[in-house]
């Protein structure tokens, strides 16, 4: 018999039964925010239903908070009452809860870490589909719809079908100054927003294990973005290291036994994909996306693709679209392409070591004068107190950078953060689709240093000059 | 739930392959915490030639005369046929409210986003899969005749065109079960409590460190 892999092994210790092909999966770790909850709460009230297992629930504020002063509350009356409904459904329903005024708020895909209620080999959800960060972990980790919180509210188990499994291997040594954004960008550029639709991709070779847990979550973060529900990393001492020792992370005797069976959460040497990529790590550039598709990306050294050379009808109808929206021009060459605004932050690229990533580009020189705003969301407020314990918003600050306060901001723009019609952006953030960032808006997807990088030239330009 | 049987409908086409729940339904709507009232704002930015948001009365606004939905003979649509990738992008089941909402009973794509394909069947929108080729074929007839329909039957799993020719496609049994009889699923599960209590009580053993927090 083959080995199994990753996906199989934390699959298999989590189904409770199987009928006609369908599993009954159990969740250990349930993420809940204010947008994509209080239909589940207001369901289970209406019929009824308990909370199955309060304690498997993290609670926290993100989309819609303000990331500028917040001693006036929200302004926003519609997303102030979201914010406030989850207020009384964790109250109501006694739930762990970080809500606006509490240091550790933030990005639930960076609190959940961050606590250590994310632990390897767990089976984790969330309202969101970027919960895919979380498999950074070695747990199977996947963002599910409001009817599906509401189940696992309800029962603590979903029905669910096997992915297939795809293997994406990035062998070798990336070149210095190449990030796990670059290439988790380039991995989307190679298979495509389709290419992981129907898989659990887990993502191995030489150039992955060589990731930091933040550039591991980053590579996961995005598995959406190439279709996939989720992306897994094997564990290694890198994810050991980092886990032990939180609020949530288990101690003593236990701790022990669980580091025991983390290490066992890899794929067998044996274990057979049903599909594997193969990816060259030395053939990876600094990414800069171009179009309205996190396929749609360049190496910052290239140029904008023409539409007529693509074969395919329907692709390259997509592609003319995107650069209209874009307004650009086949042949444009990335670092002629200027820049309005720069974001750094999202649940992609807003932990400790993107921030320092940005700030040792930025440190010493200021934000081009045609840029009219730089800003800065730490992913969470234990993140922007370490930034701050190391002086990185000194850095940000006398560079002309704002320095916000915790939320997904401009990632979706459902709080103020937005960008106006026409205006260009080089964002840390996910998707670079039509209006994502604030409607009109023109989404370019960057890493911490490029985004820093063309913030002090003005267009973008290769990190690596800096 | 409501229920799914067979479904005659007009068909709506939009040619466009990717289209992202951001597209279907943008953010400043996502701030609504009901599950009604989304309707008027499916692919707002495309829909309308002035922003919208929640605050704003949508009757007031300009609608785009370019966009496909808004032509006088899409009127009514209940089938959308669209390309690749349908649905990708964020987990919004906001997006299946809103095309349901809109009067979409079903979708017709070559191939649908994993988050998407799953909440649309909670909401009692049918996602069919069609080869590509027969999605062109579709796409064809549906530009060269006005008031083109098609029947969709859940039961025999067939789509069926106005000149009768048919196309097969295939749904999961438990799916299909439960859109038929408009199932409340979190019952189904509750009917296995036993089963999960059980399934607790050996991983807290197995893995303590999962419980103790």
């Amino acid at each position: 018999m083959a080995g199994r892999t990753l996906y199989d092994k934390v699959w298999d210790s989590h189904v409770v039964r199987e009928e006609d092909g369908t599993a009954l999966l159990y969740i250990d770790r349930h993420l809940v925010h204010e947008v994509t909850s209080p239909q589940a709460f207001e369901g289970l009230k209406l019929a009824d239903r308990p909370v199955w297992r309060k304690q498997s629930i993290l609670a926290v504020v993100d989309h819609n908070v303000p990331t500028t002063d917040r001693n006036n509350g929200i302004s926003d009356p519609t997303a102030r009452l979201q914010v406030e409904t989850l207020d009384d459904n964790a109250a109501e329903q006694d739930l762990t809860y970080f809500g606006i005024g509490d240091v550790r708020q933030g990005i639930v895909h960076v609190i959940g870490p961050e606590q250590g209620a994310t632990l390897p080999g767990m089976t984790v959800v969330c309202g969101d589909s970027h919960t895919s960060t979380h498999g950074a972990f070695g747990a199977l980790a996947f963002g599910i719809g409001t009817s599906e919180v509401e189940h696992v509210l309800a029962t603590q188990c979903l029905p669910q079908q096997k992915s297939k499994s795809m293997l994406v291997s990035v062998d070798g040594e990336v070149v210095a100054g190449v990030t796990a954004k670059d290439i988790v960008l380039h991995i989307i550029g190679v298979i495509g927003t389709a290419g992981g639709t129907g898989y659990t991709i887990e993502f191995g070779g030489s150039a992955i294990r060589a990731l930091s847990m933040e550039g591991r979550m980053t590579v996961c973060n995005m598995s959406i973005e190439a279709g996939a529900r989720a992306g897994m990393v094997a564990v290694d001492d890198t994810t050991i290291e980092y886990v032990q020792g939180r609020p949530f992370s288990p101690r003593g005797d236990i701790a022990e036994r669980a580091v025991a069976a983390w290490r066992e959460l890899r794929s067998d040497d044996d274990a057979v994909f049903d599909q594997e990529v193969r990816i060259d790590a030395a053939s990876i550039q600094p990414q800069v996306s171009w179009g309205t598709s996190p396929e749609m990306v360049a190496p910052v050294d290239g140029v904008v693709p023409d539409p007529s050379a693509e074969a395919d009808e329907t692709r390259a109808a997509g592609m003319r679209k995107a650069l209209e929206y874009m307004d650009l021009k086949p042949g444009t060459a990335i670092q002629d392409i200027p820049v309005d605004r720069v974001f750094i932050g999202s649940c992609t690229n807003s932990r400790i070591e993107d921030l320092r990533a940005a700030a040792s580009v930025i440190k010493g020189r200021k934000v081009a004068n045609s840029v009219t705003q730089a800003m800065v969301v730490p992913g969470s407020g234990l993140v922007r107190k370490q930034a701050e314990e190391e002086g990185l918003d000194a850095v940000f600050i006398a560079a002309g950078f704002e320095w916000r306060l915790p939320g997904c901001s401009m990632c979706l723009a459902m709080n103020p953060d937005k960008l106006l019609d026409g205006e260009r952006c080089a964002s840390t953030s996910n998707r670079n689709f039509e209006g994502r960032q604030g409607a009109g808006g023109r989404t370019h997807l960057v890493s911490p240093a490029m985004a820093a990088a063309a913030a002090i030239a003005g267009h973008f330009v290769d990190a690596r000059q800096f | 739930m409501r229920a799914f049987e067979t479904l005659d409908g007009l068909v709506a086409p939009m040619d466009l392959p990717n289209v992202d729940t951001d597209a279907i339904i943008p953010k400043q709507y996502l701030k609504s915490i009901k599950r009604t009232g989304f309707g008027p704002n499916a692919f707002d930015n495309w829909r309308y030639l002035d922003e919208g948001g929640p605050e704003i009365d949508d009757s007031s606004r300009r609608l785009n005369p370019d966009f496909v939905l808004n032509q006088p003979r899409y009127q009514g649509a209940e089938v959308l046929l669209a390309r690749e990738n349908f649905g990708c992008g964020s987990s919004r089941e906001h997006a299946v409210w809103a095309l349901d909402q809109f009067g979409f009973r079903v979708v017709i794509a070559p191939s649908f986003a994993d988050i998407f394909f799953n909440n649309a069947f909670k909401s009692g929108l049918l996602p069919v899969i069609l080869p590509e080729a027969v999605v062109n074929q579709l796409f064809e007839e549906v530009a060269a005749s006005e008031g083109y329909r098609l029947t969709v039957d859940l039961d025999n799993e067939c789509v069926s065109t106005p000149s009768g020719e048919r196309f097969a496609f295939e749904t999961d049994p438990t799916r299909r079960e439960k859109l038929r009889k408009g199932l409340d699923e979190i019952g189904m599960t509750l009917q296995h409590a036993e089963a999960i209590r059980a399934y607790e009580a050996k991983r807290a053993v197995e893995a303590p460190w999962l419980f103790s927090a």
